[in-house]
């Protein structure tokens, strides 16, 4: 969620339990704009934070002029005063960590040993490029931002759409008016009469009607109707907001970092 | 209105060609010097096509105003001209306040009358320009010259833009308007970039009018239904049953301090929906008859979330309910007898029946008396502050055993089935309360020492109650954080038979099965009695799982120390958590009502299969008899009969 509307928008997505306390706020709106300035980033998102065993990591984004851009990520462990970058994930490093399981440690030098089948080059990974990973994952599965929020400009690169003023109720309730924030994976296999009704200025992304496995996101309407709250089952702790008519939306991901593999049998 | 004296047309739907430039030089030419000439026909000249490519704003205007002007009066020009020549200078001049367009119309209008006066007359026909002063034969000729007929192109012009469009209704003109009043207003930034979304919307926009004139329907969107509810909520009228409360403890937590402490830690709901289900839980104490009440926690559904209230009623009302569900539960068995005779009856009249499975389900083992154990308290859940509040019904050890087996997500619908495997004996509201059992026992704790056993009574070890130590005294923060013993569990855990305190259920059996008719003395299975930690157990005694301690403990801050609180969360259970700071403590759950569990939920399987029948000789399969064994068995049946007969006729004989 942008890091300048953080107070309103966490009280709208305290439905699930999960917020920060005083002291957290604070000095995250102290830090924020200063991580800004330093790293001369255009937006800042607070991403949210992983519940460690002995600890927790609070990661923020920060994005440059093209939104679609690989976003820049950078951790604070327990203060959210300093943070650190973390390099940007790669192929390797989500391959072994999908062979980790279990919590978070709380510990960023920490190395879990991986079995032995997969890992033949690297014995042993880090807790760092577990958490870097994850948030990859996190973000390429379930990271999700209206339909028309966006746009693409013809030279590719994606802009906020100062237009958009917001989805009205009626469309808020669908599942197809949310796109995940990725690249899409198969944005081609539509028929002709589908892609008639779209756009390709704001239509470019994947949306989340064709989630598998189907009924994997809680669409729940709080407040009576002012907010729209989305919550991923796939990655518990992943909630969504939107309030419909405005400009407002955002996620935020507080969780344990861990995927729910039970989900199909959950439903 | 004619411009007096005008100058000759300026063009300006078409651009004249060079040549009539070269020609309104030349003709110019002949009025003034050469070089004023000169510097007076570029400004001229560049007007007019800045005209097209959009140049300072004031020249367009101007070249409009006089453009129109000027058609309109070329047609009369030659002969106005002539007749208002003298004053002509004068009123343009007038006319004309702006330095530019001045030295411009100059030599037109030195034109007619320097025809006069310049020494340059009419042109003699071998001039270029001859004849061109007639009507009919102006060199701006391809323009409409003739002032109505301009009009009336304007007017055609604008009747097309208002043509309205067979699809939609709109016509351009109306929409242009709409969408430059809709910039002027708003004055968005760069809105040449935006100006085609801006287009769609007007158009949206006009479309959604027609639709809304057709419906007109009132909709009234569910926020204020909302609204009104949580606005119910505060109308609640104490009047007289106010007074009735403050007779002994005050049956209403305070949410909103146990909020506050929480906040601490960073575990909440928001303060607004903390203040409703505070008020919620007024309406419920007013409602029911209730002796103590905390706010539990809050699970999360799909469709629609659980706020849950842990209560417990006053004495008289719970004998009250139970006596109601006895009766309740005698009065559907002896139905249920009376149905069965009939069809027994019926079926005996028919053919014999078919083998009777001799499958015995395990016996049933009776839940807690209300009160007691794992039904100790009531739980009442509503789906959002405002909403009735329900009572959840009590825990069977059944359902606790299945559930511990199953993992669900819950819809937010108290009557929606859960289909499962190993099948829950109930719907969602008894799933839901079996979770709710399930985590009290595994995660209410309070800080050691709070709660100690009544001294009177034996120290068993089933101890089920407990009450509050007044010489308590609470460890400072530090403590409670760094070493788990500070904790203690004051709910007792669940035993693996479902319930708190074991029970032989091959005893129960027996009561029940005097009603049967088949007594069948089962083989007694041996039930080994089942201990379970006592009661204020320590939580640094809970197992991890793996490497993963069941517990992790923090302190609120580490920046103000004096004031911080020490913050439980459990690992098996995600979602809850536990606060203590002096001699407050409380716990709360937050989630989606699951056990954690770090090898991935793996469903039963299904029991084996159950042998069909059982083997007895007149069902088990022999072989067939051989074809020389049926001979020799039907000899030895011919044989016997023949013995038989000669018998019989020797008897007979004999009489």
């Amino acid at each position: 969620m942008e890091a300048l509307s953080l107070p309103a928008a966490l009280s709208l997505v305290a439905g699930g339990g999960a917020g920060l306390s005083p002291e957290l706020r604070a000095a995250l709106a102290a830090s924020l704009p200063l991580v800004q300035r330093d790293y001369r980033f255009e937006r800042v998102w607070f991403w949210g934070c992983i519940q460690g065993v002995r600890g927790a990591y609070y990661i923020a984004q920060g994005l440059g002029p093209d939104r679609a851009f690989p976003r820049a990520l950078l951790f604070s462990g327990l203060n959210c005063l300093d943070w650190s970058l973390l390099t940007p994930a790669t192929e390797e490093m989500l391959a072994l960590a999908e062979e980790v399981k279990g919590r978070f440690q709380g510990d960023p030098s920490f190395e879990y040993s991986l079995s032995k089948l997969s890992a033949s080059n690297h014995p042993v990974i880090k807790e760092e490029a577990r958490l870097i990973a994850t948030i990859e994952e996190i973000d390429r599965a379930v990271g999700i931002v209206p339909r028309g929020a966006f746009v693409k400009t013809p030279l590719g690169s994606v802009h906020e759409n100062r237009h958009f003023e917001g989805l009205s109720l009626v469309e808020a309730k669908k599942l197809s008016s949310y796109f995940h924030f990725t690249e899409p994976a198969n944005l081609k296999n539509k028929t002709l009469l589908e892609k008639a009704d779209l756009d390709p200025s704001t239509d470019f992304l994947n949306s989340l009607e064709h989630d598998i496995p189907q009924g994997s996101w809680s669409i729940q309407l709080e407040k009576g109707g002012s907010v729209v709250v989305l919550r991923s089952l796939l990655w518990l702790g992943l909630t969504f907001y939107h309030v419909p008519m405005t400009k407002q939306f955002g996620y935020v991901y507080f969780g344990t970092g861990e995927k729910n593999l039970d989900l199909p049998f959950m439903l | 209105s004619v411009a007096p004296g005008c100058r000759p047309a300026e063009p300006q739907t078409s651009e004249p060609g060079p040549a009539l430039w070269e020609s309104r030089e030349r003709r110019r030419g002949s009025e003034q010097p050469r070089g004023l000439r000169r510097s007076i026909s570029q400004p001229h000249q560049e007007p007019h096509r800045a005209q097209d490519c959009r140049g300072p704003a004031g020249r367009p205007v101007q070249h409009d105003k006089h453009g129109v002007a000027a058609g309109a009066s070329a047609k009369h020009q030659p002969e106005t001209r002539r007749d208002k020549a003298p004053r002509a200078p004068g009123a343009r001049h007038s006319m004309d306040p702006s330095p530019e367009s001045d030295p411009s119309h100059e030599p037109q209008s030195a034109y007619p009358q320097d025809a006069y006066d310049g020494g340059h007359g009419p042109y003699q026909p071998h001039e270029p320009g001859y004849g061109l002063d007639q009507p009919g034969y102006s060199p701006y000729e391809d323009e409409i010259p003739d002032p109505q007929a301009r009009m009336l192109a304007i007017k055609n012009a604008k009747a097309y833009l208002l043509k309205t469009s067979t699809k939609s209704g709109l016509n351009l003109y109306d929409h242009f308007a709409t969408m430059l009043t809709k910039i002027l207003d708003e004055q968005p930034e760069n809105t040449v970039d935006i100006i085609e979304d801006i287009s769609q919307d007007v158009k949206w926009a006009q479309f959604r009018k027609k639709m809304d004139t057709l419906r007109d329907e009132h909709l009234i969107p569910p926020t204020f239904e909302a609204a009104e509810k949580c606005k119910a909520l505060f109308g609640w009228s104490d009047g007289e049953k106010g007074k009735e409360e403050v007779v002994g403890e005050p049956a209403l937590p305070n949410v909103m301090e146990t909020a506050f402490y929480f906040e601490q830690a960073g575990i909440g709901l928001s303060k607004d929906e903390c203040y409703y289900i505070f008020l919620a839980f007024k309406n419920l104490v007013n409602v029911q008859p209730i002796q103590t009440c905390r706010f539990w926690g809050k699970i999360l559904g799909l469709e629609m979330n659980y706020i849950i209230a842990e209560v417990q009623l006053r004495e008289g009302e719970e004998e009250e309910e139970e006596r109601e569900e006895e009766e309740e539960e005698t009065v559907a068995e002896e139905e249920k007898e009376m149905g069965e005779g009939e069809e027994e009856e019926k079926q005996k009249e028919k053919e014999p029946e078919p083998p009777k499975s001799t499958y015995k389900p395990p016996p049933e083992i009776p839940k807690e008396a209300n009160g007691t154990g794992t039904n100790k308290y009531v739980y009442f859940v509503c789906n959002e502050p405002g909403k009735p509040w329900v009572k959840l019904p009590p825990v069977t050890p059944a359902q606790i055993v299945c559930a511990r087996q199953i993992k669900k997500f819950f819809t937010g619908r108290l009557d929606a089935p859960i289909v499962s495997f190993p099948p829950f004996p109930g719907n969602e509201a008894n799933y839901l309360r079996a979770q709710i059992a399930r985590i009290s026992a595994g995660t209410h704790v309070s800080p050691t020492g709070f709660y100690q056993f009544p001294e009177d009574e034996e120290e068993e070890e089933g101890g089920d109650t407990y009450e509050e130590n007044p010489e308590f005294e609470p460890s400072p923060v530090a403590e409670m954080v760094e070493s788990l013993a500070m904790w203690a569990h004051h709910v007792k855990g669940i035993l693996k038979q479902g319930r708190c305190v074991w029970i032989n259920p091959v005893q129960k059996s027996e009561e029940d099965e005097e009603e049967d008719e088949e007594e069948e003395e089962e083989e007694e299975e041996e039930h080994q009695e089942e201990t379970g930690q006592p009661l204020l157990t320590l939580i640094s005694e809970d197992e991890g799982m793996k490497n993963i301690p069941a517990w992790t403990a923090q302190a609120s801050t580490n920046l103000i120390p004096e004031y911080s609180i020490a913050i439980l969360q459990s690992n098996r259970w995600p979602g809850a958590y536990a606060f203590a700071s002096g001699r407050k403590f409380e716990n709360i759950y937050f989630g989606w009502g699951h056990k954690y569990s770090p090898e991935s939920h793996t469903p039963a399987l299904p029991p084996p299969a159950e042998a069909e029948f059982p083997t007895e000789p007149g069902i088990t399969e022999a072989t067939d008899p051989t074809v020389e064994e049926e001979l020799a068995f039907k000899a030895a049946q011919e044989e016997a009969l023949a013995e038989a007969e000669e018998e019989e006729d020797e008897e007979g004989e004999d009489d």
